[in-house]
């Protein structure tokens, strides 16, 4: 003990001291901190948002501020959550080429991987949406008579009878729902994207999105028939009465003038 | 008669059997008198002349197929959960209209076929009933002794277009409640019986429980019976007044050229109804029309976007579309102009083009028959007329589709409805002019072909070195339909004072009368036809023109 006191007054004690008291905290905080595997994920998981933010730094920060706050060009991300950056980048909305009345669709840009990165950093900028899993929306157990009467009521007045777009103001539009993910169905309902309303959980369960999905999967869905033939673009009336104008009226006048010029001619004497 | 037959019969033994049935028949219905008169009875021959056969066969064709789908169709509003054949449906509530319907389509034998052949004659009805009445139209057929088939034609047409929407909102789909809707707005619309109106066709709030029966009767039962009695009459005055034809030799005011209705129109028409069967029938077995299922039943909280009417009542839907939504209050009481305009501006469009042939008649003072059809160029007004109306329907079209235009145009709907709004006006008059001046040109252009002849391509060089291009005369037969048509003077108005020097005041309408008349017939408005001096000088050899 006595040079352990002798020394208690030595410049480097307090520093001493300062290490022991740090892994003692730490020590403890090993023993009680939560599962080792949370620890894992949470490395991977800041490794996803640091390589997001060089993402975000090149690809959006001109538009959206450098720490998502936002900017006269872009609204801010804070809080908008994973499953919004999913659905703009993975639809290929985000980037956007040109501003206008509304960013259409195009090929995405960044593959998967840097998509759950950004999602990981907008992610972390504020609590939003997460991203869902494939259960969510996959179509197994849902109810597609719901989830039809569901989409009569909440989606047709802007997507049409069976999501084939439609016509909003000044040349925005609702998109054609046809070949998209049933995955970034779900996030957009979920977040609203653009001109779009959001429907959270409490406007929509997950149960009624997942009925929604799967409903879409069976009348505007690659493997989906069309008893009556052409479904002429499913637009209703107008493609209906375009076709009959052309194809039924315009044979028939054809095959009048083709009965028409086949008679017995007067002969000339 | 018969003691004639008798008498024949003893001497030569028994007559053919077809015979004794025409004289068995004869001597009740009197068919030879009738046949006589009619079998032989000619048709001249034109493409254009079978348009209003295709609305006789294809009516013909709705009227059989809907008599089937009646048999599956239950008229009832009563409400009924779905669990047929169709799975996306199932568990959904939904009206025995709607549910019949889909029954119709998956599980009656041929029934999706028969609705779609129904709905498609129904659309390809409408359309031929549209361009027959503009080829009666531009080659002014509608002259006397015609007018009053024209307005059985009209009247055809109209009822035609509301038997088409009663027969389009009976499946009670999401699509044809939204119309049904759209008419409860109408209604409404009407300055103080709107609302009594409306109470006594729904019986009740809307939807109510009685629309779906009711339009069913009027589908099936009233509108079709009207249609059938003006269709008879219809044929039959085509059968009096004998048919009309283009000019052409030998062919006069008083004589009709073609081919006798037997043999070789029987079999032509009987032919040709097989043919439109067949169209009709190929176009409903590969283009899905009205697919109900993916459409849903209707509910008056849901609706859907592309809510279109069917293409004959597109018209209407773009007037109110683009009509701005302005509405009044008066002491309480709402005067919505946003429908009450548009629904007052529909039958006054559709009317201006009924009465068109007694406004021709009076403005021109023509008080005498034509059997010979008018070349549309030689009726400049007329046909400038009859485009700028197209014009204006069409432009209404666009109006009714101004969503689907802007989407898949990618325009903004607002310039769209804006581009509408201006057309309606400004189009036809533009039309009109365009009109006027494409005809005069081609009338121009007749009477070069006339004086010098046919331009034959064929360069010719002169021993000094021009170049000129060969001219072919013109056959009779083409002078003959280039040149016979009339060019009445228009009317004058009498002198203000007549011989006797007593003043003659002449009246309003006189007054207009002639203004229009000019406006019709007058020097700017014509290019005179060559006259035989003209054409005498000319081609009496003095080389080329």
């Amino acid at each position: 003990m006595k040079k352990l006191s002798a020394r208690r007054r030595h410049p480097l004690a307090a520093l001493v001291v300062l290490l022991f008291a740090l892994a003692v905290t730490g020590g403890l905080y090993a023993a009680f901190a939560p599962a080792d595997k949370a620890q894992a994920d949470d490395t991977a998981q800041s490794l996803a948002i640091k390589e997001g933010k060089k993402l975000y730094a090149v690809g959006c920060a001109s538009c959206h501020g450098t720490g998502g706050q936002g900017s006269s060009d872009g609204p801010s991300l804070v809080g908008v959550g994973a499953a919004a950056v999913d659905f703009q980048v993975g639809t290929g909305r985000m980037p956007a080429q040109q501003p206008g009345a509304q960013v259409p669709r195009k090929t995405p840009i960044y593959n998967q991987a840097q998509t759950d990165q950004l999602a990981a950093y907008v992610a972390s900028l504020g609590a939003g949406p997460a991203v869902p899993g494939k259960d969510q929306y996959s179509p197994d157990g849902a109810d597609v008579g719901k989830g039809g009467e569901l989409f009569r009521t909440n989606c047709a007045q802007c997507h049409n009878f069976t999501g084939k777009g439609g016509a909003l103001t000044n040349g925005k539009f609702a998109p054609t729902l046809e070949g998209v993910d049933p995955k970034h169905i779900y996030e957009a309902m979920q977040t609203g994207p653009q001109n779009m309303p959001s429907f959270g959980d409490g406007t929509l369960s997950s149960e009624n999105k997942k009925d929604i999905v799967a409903y879409l999967g069976a009348v505007n869905g690659d493997d989906t028939a069309s008893p009556g033939g052409l479904d002429l673009g499913g637009l209703g009336p107008v493609s209906e009465g375009l076709f009959g104008y052309i194809f039924g009226l315009g044979a028939l006048v054809a095959v009048a003038i083709w009965v028409a010029a086949r008679t017995t001619k007067a002969k000339k004497s | 008669m018969s003691n004639e037959t008798s008498a024949t019969t003893a001497r030569r033994g028994q007559a053919p059997r077809g015979e004794r049935i025409a004289d068995w028949a004869d001597g009740r219905l009197g068919i030879y008198s009738l046949a006589k008169s009619n079998m032989r009875k000619i048709f001249p021959d034109h493409w254009s002349f079978m348009l209003g056969e295709i609305c006789l066969y294809s009516f013909i064709i709705i009227i059989l197929t809907g008599v089937y789908l009646t048999l599956f169709f239950h008229p009832s509003m009563a409400e009924v959960v779905y669990h047929g054949t169709y799975v996306p449906m199932h568990g959904i509530r939904m009206t025995q209209a709607f549910e019949s319907t889909l029954n119709i389509s998956f599980d009656v034998r041929g029934g999706l076929l028969i609705r779609q052949i129904h709905h498609w004659a129904a659309l390809i009805f409408l359309a031929g009933m549209m361009v027959h009445m503009m080829r009666v139209f531009f080659t002014g057929a509608f002259r006397k002794p015609r007018e009053v088939n024209w307005l059985f034609g009209f009247l055809l047409l109209v009822l035609g277009m509301f038997t088409g929407f009663t027969g389009y909102s009976l499946p009670d789909d999401l699509l044809s409640g939204t119309g049904v809707r759209f008419i409860e707005g109408v209604i409404l619309a009407m300055p103080l019986v709107g609302s009594y109106l409306q109470m006594f066709i729904f019986g009740g709030e809307f939807p109510g429980h009685d629309i779906i029966p009711r339009f069913f009767t009027v589908h099936v039962l009233l509108l079709p019976g009207i249609m059938l009695g003006l269709l008879v009459a219809h044929l039959i005055l085509v059968f009096y007044h004998k048919h009309t034809q283009f000019p052409g030799a030998g062919k006069t005011n008083k004589n009709v050229v073609g081919m006798p209705l037997l043999p070789v129109y029987m079999a032509k028409a009987g032919g040709f109804f097989f043919l439109v069967f067949g169209v009709i029938s190929v176009i409903a077995a590969v283009a899905s029309i009205n697919p109900v299922w993916a459409i849903g039943p209707y509910r008056p909280d849901q609706v859907s976007t592309g809510a279109q009417p069917d293409w004959y009542m597109g018209f209407a839907e773009g007037l109110v579309r683009v009509m701005p939504g302005w509405e009044w209050d008066f002491w309480g009481h709402t005067i919505n102009f946003g429908v009450l305009i548009p629904i007052l501006i529909f039958p006054l469009v559709l009317v201006a083009i009924a009465v068109y042939p007694f406004i021709e008649s009076w403005v021109r003072g023509d008080k005498r028959e034509h059997h010979i059809l008018d070349r549309p160029r030689n009726a400049p007004t007329r046909t400038g007329f009859g485009v700028a109306w197209l014009v204006a329907y069409f432009v209404m079209l666009i109006g009714g589709g101004n969503d689907l235009w802007a989407t898949h145009f990618h325009l903004s709907i607002n310039s769209i409805t804006w581009f509408v709004r201006i057309a309606f006006f400004v189009g036809p008059v533009l039309a009109f002019i365009a009109t006027k001046r494409i005809c005069l040109g081609l009338q121009r252009r007749d009477k070069d072909k006339v004086l010098h002849g046919r331009e034959s391509g064929i360069i010719k060089r002169l021993p000094h070195g021009e170049f000129v291009e060969v001219h072919e005369p013109l056959s009779q037969e083409q002078l003959h339909v280039l040149t016979q048509h009339e060019q009445p003077a228009p009317l004058e108005l009498a002198a203000e004072v007549d011989e006797n020097g007593v003043e003659r005041k002449a009246t309003r309408s006189q007054k207009l009368r002639a203004k229009l008349s000019k406006a019709y017939d007058g020097e700017d408005n014509v290019i005179p036809k060559p006259t035989v001096e003209e054409y005498k000088e000319i081609s009496s050899g003095h080389g080329h023109h």
